[in-house]
């Protein structure tokens, strides 16, 4: 009976020195950027909710670490998801959430429509399309037209997703007729049938295909820049922590923010 | 080894191979079945014994629906100890005969005939041919739920039938009918067991059906033979507690010198036979009188003092269990019971002429 | 609320029926049942009535209707060709592991069903453990086909059949088997006149939840078999990217689903499941 409690007392101890010891060097390390943003830090506190798209997940993980590094005692919350269902939960008014950063200003465009977003959204970086395959390349896919050859299994994401708008944007501007095996329905799963090997090729963000690592190879081509896809990203009206999400989001803007975005695979906007 | 048993085959009343001849070992758990069987064509031989003796197990030994853990079976000279039950010449009726509900009476028996390779019209007239042989052409239509207890049972036997059987098994053919059509059933049942040609083996735990319907009874207690004999004999010299009991008769084991049994349950009983050594005595419930005081002038030889332990009702007699000197049972009428002031714990003295005693070789 | 539970249904028709029920059992029945009517009338009232009939009118809708139609049907005929005889097994014989063979089977019932289609991709799949043998030898390839819609959804669906069929077969007597064979039929004549007829009713009811959960099935299909329109597109991936961009067509398309497996469910309901 005591012995347990004794040691989650003993545990509880070890982890306020701990908390201690991140907000000193933390504190420390800020007044050497910003004398600022090391007194608004002082009073931010609470939990931050950031909906975002599902490509943001890596980076804006890291991100979040930061934050909450750079503002001891607050904690930031993700929930990731696609962009259109994120969208609807938050005009639907069931989810109490303080940020939003969404894959296509169309999505985006859902919750400005509905009054839920508190000024104008901002867009923070942009994604571009890149032609995944096996990898080594073993087809030699080196262009959008390579990918109609006959025999090839392509698959693309489903054009009611932002993906699927910016291939077939892409795609119109080549005037090809591409016919895939399968319309997915979002960016993930396309790439995951060509990590299982199952298709040949897919078209999917520079970003996934990074993050991927070596299960696939990513193949530039030049229509991608027709395809661009901004990402928004929007402080809610009904944000329960508005400063602390402001923080954020100045953060996810800020230089260090964009290395971090970048290093994913994104460009600047 | 073929010699041995062409032997036994001979000396155990099967005529040339032919008809039935089994020695079955059956391992359930801890419990084993050792039994030997032998029956002419013809024959109708009934497992009597209580409940768990392994009656049924040894039915479904012949069947094939339990493995033989060693042993064997031989049905006219062919060897089935390994032969799955589609394969052995074998019929039975189950104890709650197991028609098929989804089937038609007609179909029910047309499905053996079916299964032996007869066309689907072959098979209906042969059933429709059994049917009307059990007086049933009228039910060929009906569903097993629409029959009544005794027109399922012939169903059922015209089922097992419809395929030739070599050996017919039936276990408790009568267990699931009430007392009334039971009797008829029974009557009938028998008929049809004289009629057929080839060894019929039944089960039962009921001694009057074992004895009214077969010609030879096999008593199994806890896996093993401990009686067999024709329905006279098993009635008139019973060898254990339990068929005493089933014959009704009271029982005792006893050393023999001359005309007097030392009973091993403690006195001595006087007996017409003339036997030495180790004897079984038996006597029925009504040989036994009764009295309140110990009877004057009576001789002092099978006279036991006793108490009463328990009564009922026997038919239109009273059945008194006693115990004492001798435990036994008595058979009294309604009348003498009430002049006897009979009760529990009454005190009375218990007699048995020697001539209603029977005593026979252990 | 209370009011019109207590006093409604029993003045009403409902009297004959609920008399002798016990309150502790009548009210949380009625939140039961409140409790699954509810979203179904909640889509009903959102259904955008005036656009429907435009809506019902594009081919691709009746395209996917078909094929849902199609594929569900055929994950039900093949749940009862590998699924009864799985059932039997599970039931009638006694192998070692039996119980974890048992738990295996249950198996697709907890996956989540997009790890089900991820499970699928690595079996059968053009690089798959089995998969890529049926390519190499065979030229066949499962993912993005018909044939892996109905595949993806018998993985789910056949589960509901086997614990059905089981459980009857369980419930069922064996000695009618045994009754059989002492005839003269071999196991399997026993199984196929005897068995199956006796538990028919144990496998129509399994067979309509296979095919009720097969017709619904979408993370495994869409995993497995992709998503394309006339080929490999059923209902429910067509309403889910519907919803993407159109909630009033995912609607409509949810719509035509219900009432499509309502009416078979309800005609083979009056059919089989009150026979006797």
């Amino acid at each position: 009976m005591t012995r347990p409690r004794r040691r989650a007392l003993r545990a509880a101890g070890a982890g306020a020195a701990a908390l201690l010891a991140l907000s000193a060097c933390s504190s420390s390390s800020d007044s050497d950027s910003t004398a600022a943003g090391s007194d608004a830090s002082d009073r931010l506190s609470g939990e931050v909710t950031v909906f975002a798209a599902a490509s943001l997940k890596e980076s804006f993980t890291t991100l979040g670490k930061e934050f909450e590094k750079q503002h001891p005692g607050t904690k930031v919350t993700f929930s990731f998801g696609g962009s259109d269902s994120l969208a609807a939960s938050i005009t639907g008014g069931a989810a109490p959430a303080d940020v939003f950063a969404a894959a296509s200003p169309k999505t985006m465009a859902i919750v400005t429509d509905a009054g839920d977003a508190s000024g104008t959204p901002t867009t923070f970086v942009r994604n571009q399309l890149e032609i995944a395959t096996l990898p080594g390349n073993p087809d030699r896919i080196s262009s959008l037209k390579d990918l109609t050859k006959s025999g090839l299994k392509v698959v693309l994401c489903d054009e009611s997703v932002p993906c699927g708008a910016a291939a077939q944007k892409a795609l119109g501007a080549t005037r090809l007729k591409l016919t895939p095996v399968s319309y997915e329905q979002d960016v993930k799963s396309a790439l995951t049938k060509v990590e299982l090997k199952e298709a040949d090729a897919a078209l999917v963000y520079k970003t996934d295909v990074k993050a991927a690592g070596d299960k696939v190879e990513g193949v530039d081509f030049p229509e991608s820049a027709d395809a661009l896809n901004d990402y928004p990203i929007a402080l809610l009206r009904d944000a329960p922590n508005a400063e602390a999400a402001k923080a954020f989001i100045d953060l996810v803007k800020s230089a260090e923010g964009q290395k971090v975005l970048t290093g994913a695979g994104f460009l600047a906007p | 080894m073929t010699h041995l048993d062409d032997s036994t085959a001979l000396t155990s009343g099967a005529v040339h191979g032919e008809g039935l001849d089994a020695r079955l070992v059956v391992d359930h758990g801890p419990f084993r079945l050792d039994i030997a069987l032998t029956a002419a064509p013809g024959d109708v031989v009934a497992l009597l014994g209580p409940n768990g003796a392994g009656k049924t197990t040894a039915l479904r030994a012949l069947a094939g629906l339990a493995p033989l853990t060693a042993g064997h079976l031989r049905l006219d000279g062919t060897e089935l100890g390994r032969t799955p039950p589609e394969s052995r010449p074998v019929g039975v009726v189950f104890q709650d005969y197991l028609l098929f509900p989804h089937l038609t009476a007609l179909d029910n028996v047309a499905f053996g005939p079916r299964c032996h390779g007869a066309t689907k019209a072959e098979a209906r007239a042969q059933a429709a041919a059994w049917l009307d042989r059990m007086g049933l052409a009228d039910h060929a239509g009906a569903k097993p739920r629409r029959l009544s207890g005794g027109q399922g049972q012939r169903v059922a036997l015209a089922r097992a039938l419809a395929t030739h059987p070599r050996l017919l098994l039936l276990d408790e053919p009568l267990a699931a009918l009430d007392a009334r059509t039971r009797l008829e059933v029974r009557a009938q049942l028998r008929r049809h067991l004289a009629d057929f040609e080839a060894v019929a083996v039944l089960v039962t735990h009921d001694p009057l059906d074992a004895m009214v319907l077969a010609d030879r009874l096999v008593v199994v207690e806890h896996g093993r033979i401990v009686q067999e004999g024709t329905p006279a004999d098993i009635a008139r010299r019973p060898r254990t507690d339990y068929v005493a009991q089933l014959v009704g008769l009271n029982l005792y084991k006893g050393r023999a010198t001359g005309h007097t049994v030392h009973l091993d349950a403690g006195p001595a009983i006087t007996t017409t036979e003339d036997l030495t050594g180790p004897v079984f005595v038996a006597f029925p419930p009504g040989a036994v009188t009764l009295f309140r005081d110990r009877p004057t002038g009576a001789s002092a030889r099978n006279l036991w003092r006793c108490e009463v332990t328990g009564l009922e009702t026997h038919g239109d007699q009273i059945r008194a269990a006693l115990t004492g000197e001798l435990p036994l049972t008595a058979d009294l009428t309604t009348v003498a019971a009430a002049e006897l002031d009979l009760h529990p714990g009454a005190p009375v003295w218990a007699t048995v002429k020697a001539a209603q005693t029977h005593a026979y070789p252990a | 609320m209370t009011e019109t539970l207590k006093g409604g249904p029993r003045r009403g028709r409902l009297r004959k029926g609920t008399r002798g029920v016990p309150l502790p059992l009548l009210v949380p029945a009625l939140a039961g049942l409140a409790f699954l009517v509810l979203p179904l009338i909640a889509l009903l009232v959102r259904t955008p009535w005036r656009t429907l009939p435009d809506q019902l009118t594009s081919p691709e809708v009746w395209e996917a209707l078909r094929l849902s139609l199609f594929c569900a049907t055929a994950a039900t005929a093949l749940s009862l060709v590998i699924g009864v005889p799985l059932a039997w097994l599970l039931a009638r014989t006694d192998f070692p592991g039996r119980r974890l063979v048992r738990a295996l089977v249950t198996l697709p019932l907890v996956l989540p069903p997009v790890v089900g289609g991820v499970a699928l991709l690595l079996a059968l799949g053009r690089n798959g453990v089995v998969g890529q043998w049926l390519d190499s030898w065979f030229g066949i390839t499962l993912p993005f086909t018909t044939a892996g819609v109905v595949l993806a959804e018998t993985f789910v669906a056949m589960p509901f059949l086997v614990i059905s069929v089981e459980g009857t077969l369980r419930a069922a007597d064996p000695r009618y088997e045994e009754a059989a064979t002492t005839l003269g039929a071999s196991r399997f004549t026993a199984f196929r006149r005897v068995t199956l007829p006796l538990i028919a009713q144990g496998i129509a009811a399994g067979a309509v939840l296979a095919w009720a959960r097969a017709l619904g099935e979408f993370g495994a299909t869409i995993t497995f078999a992709g998503n394309f329109p006339g080929r490999t597109q059923t209902m429910p991936l067509a309403v889910y990217l519907a919803l993407q961009n159109d909630p009033a067509a995912a609607i409509a398309l949810s719509l035509v689903l219900l009432a499509v497996s309502i009416a078979v469910l309800v005609g083979l309901r009056d059919r089989w499941m009150t026979a006797s």
